[in-house]
């Protein structure tokens, strides 16, 4: 019970610190989706026993949390609340793998343990990145992005309606357990031919409720057409940092600088 | 169970992509042409319904676990299979962005095994010829059931299916398909129950609204054909770019394809997982980035080599190290500048 308010204040937590304002918030929302989206794409380009390279990549989502001033704590719990797929299928390469790739000292490390690991970096860096994404600039604005970027307005809207109403439709269905438990004489669980009526009714409430929505858009001159007002704007701020970025990050991809950098620390050392 | 983008290619990741937003831009023409601007509000509301309603957990009767609706197969009875394959997109969109399942890559592959095969493929196969336009309640909840079992068990063999052509993972293809199948047969019956329960109790207390959704017109036929040309065209296209770039592994389509017509050697008993295994490092240790174990018996230049490997790939993660920290400490800095202020 207290779990499913968490989740859903959850959710509106996320919205709220897309509400800041700070250079990053202030960027369009376009500009955000695509940088992001490359990103995604390089980190998970890299060779499967891939781990140095993936580190610079790092600068990025740690820059974004600085500049954009989000919670570093909040954000990495959301992301170990999701890892539990990965990790079971990663688990497994340890033991495929064993063969000896890595010698540091009398240290034997195997190819399953260093591809493990990059699938573990991979996995914050792209589900991160996508968090990022979300908490610098809001769940509409990407809608709106998208629909600029070229995906069908139907889809768009489609969203935007979901996002709506999804705060409604939690609220009571949380009424309609609270409901239940106080009935219920503490029983915990829900049985099926409960949950069939609880789901059955959450359900007719939901089609009455579109119905008087679709009411509420016709005597509000619905033609079929739905419009989104909203200003978008790409200044020198939007060009430079998407050029910025671009060039960054594909640098970062094809030059390695990770190495560059060890080899001109590990000569000055010896 | 939800695709991953840490576990995929992008080759994959862009050729499931690809798929998925033809499949998205067919179903709103669709859905825009016979627009019944009904359609609009039940199906943003609809969607938000999804998501309350895997809030809602029941007790599965003899296990001490509990299962909840996955969604796919209800909103195709309810809607028709182009506005929720369109719903479902969108359920999962927001669950990649919010609750962060799969990722955004990854979203590609997941609308295609959590929306094409419930809304395209198992509504209109099984749960159609079921009911067929005259529905009861006894064939509502056995086409229900079996839909979704036919549904779950096609996502999770798509889900394999994406793991494996990636080759981030590397559980052997039969394995991991034996481990996924059963435990789909277990989350489809849960799916199939939670929605032959809503499906039934909406067929005792409003039936006009299955009437109605049965009644709807028959479903056009699917362009399977032009999803595999995209498919085809997308992954000779994705396949030659990835593989230009990052021509220092084959790690593209090609070698992955290559893979999976030579795994049927798996077959042979001789041939074991270790001989595949086996081959695949082989096929590694090729690699020039990546060969840094040392060979017996090898000549001594070759030594020296993978000796100055083993330094580069120190040097390679001390720098990694290096970047990684100067990075934590911007943030850092950046974070405390924006407080002070």
């Amino acid at each position: 019970m207290s779990r499913l308010e968490t989740a859903f204040y959850d959710l509106g937590h996320l919205d709220l610190l897309a509400e800041k304002n700070t250079p990053i918030h202030r960027l369009d929302p376009r500009v955000k989706v695509v940088v992001t989206l490359l990103f995604i794409l390089y980190v998970v380009s890299f060779d499967r026993y891939e781990v140095a390279r993936l580190l610079p990549f790092f600068l990025f989502p740690a820059v974004l949390i600085g500049m954009a001033d989000l919670p570093f704590g909040y954000l990495w719990r959301k992301l170990l609340l999701v890892s539990p797929f990965v990790l079971f299928i990663g688990i497994f390469n340890p033991f495929l793998d064993r063969e000896i790739l890595l010698q540091v000292g009398p240290l034997g490390i195997s190819g399953g343990w260093i591809s493990l690991l990059s699938i573990l970096l991979r996995f914050i860096l792209s589900v991160g990145a996508g968090l990022l994404l979300i908490a610098t600039t809001g769940f509409p604005a990407i809608c709106m992005s998208l629909e600029k970027l070229g995906a069908p307005k139907v889809f768009t809207v489609q969203l935007l309606m979901l996002y709506r109403y999804l705060f409604v439709l939690i609220e009571e269905t949380i009424r309609m357990i609270r409901a239940y438990t106080l009935r219920s004489f503490a029983k915990k669980r829900i049985r099926y031919p409960v949950f069939r009526h609880l789901l059955g009714n959450l359900l007719l409430r939901t089609l009455d409720r579109a119905q008087r929505i679709h009411m509420a858009m016709l005597s509000r001159a619905l033609t079929g057409e739905i419009r989104i007002a909203r200003q978008f704007k790409f200044g020198p701020a939007e060009l430079f940092s998407l050029a910025g970025c671009i060039v960054l990050l594909t640098f970062m991809r094809f030059a390695d600088i990770a190495e560059f950098l060890g080899k001109l620390i590990l000569e000055t050392v010896t | 169970m939800h695709m991953a983008d840490a576990l995929l290619s992008p080759a994959v990741g862009a050729v499931m992509w690809s798929a998925s937003a033809f499949m998205t831009a067919y179903s709103a023409r669709r859905v825009q042409i016979q627009l019944d601007n009904r359609k609009i509000p039940l199906m943003g509301v609809l969607g938000a319904f999804v998501f309350a309603a895997q809030m809602i957990n029941f007790t599965i009767p003899g296990t001490g676990s509990s299962g909840h609706l996955g969604g796919g197969l209800l909103l195709a009875i309810l809607l028709g299979p182009h506005a929720a394959f369109l719903t479902m997109a969108s359920v999962l969109t927001v669950q990649a962005l919010f609750f962060a399942d799969g990722g955004l890559l990854a979203l590609g592959c997941n609308i295609f095994n959590l929306g094409f095969f419930p809304c395209f493929v198992a509504y209109p196969v099984i749960y159609k010829n079921i009911v067929k336009d005259k529905p009861d309640s006894k064939r509502l909840t056995i086409a229900s059931v079996l839909a979704a079992l036919f549904a779950l068990q096609l996502g999770s063999l798509g889900v394999v299916l994406q793991t494996f052509v990636s080759d981030i993972s590397m559980l052997p293809f039969t394995s991991f398909l034996m481990m996924m199948q059963p435990i789909h047969l277990a989350i489809g019956l849960v799916e199939g129950m939670a929605t032959a329960g809503v499906v039934s109790f909406l067929w005792n207390t409003r039936p006009e609204i299955l009437e109605s959704a049965a009644a709807g017109k028959p479903l056009a036929p699917i362009p399977i054909r032009n999803i595999l040309i995209v498919m085809l065209i997308a992954s000779v296209f994705i396949g030659g770019f990835f593989s230009w770039f990052a021509s220092e592994h084959p790690d593209g389509l090609e070698w992955s394809l290559q893979k999976v017509t030579g795994s049927t050697e798996l077959d042979m008993p001789e041939q074991g997982v270790h001989e595949k295994l086996d081959r695949i490092q082989q096929k590694t240790a090729l690699l020039p980035d990546y060969a840094f174990q040392e060979k017996e018996g090898s000549l001594p230049d070759e030594k020296n080599r993978s000796g100055s490997r083993t330094v580069t790939t120190l040097a390679g993660l001390s720098g990694g190290f290096l970047v990684l920290a100067c990075g934590v400490l911007i943030g850092l800095i950046l974070k405390k500048r924006n407080h002070t202020i």
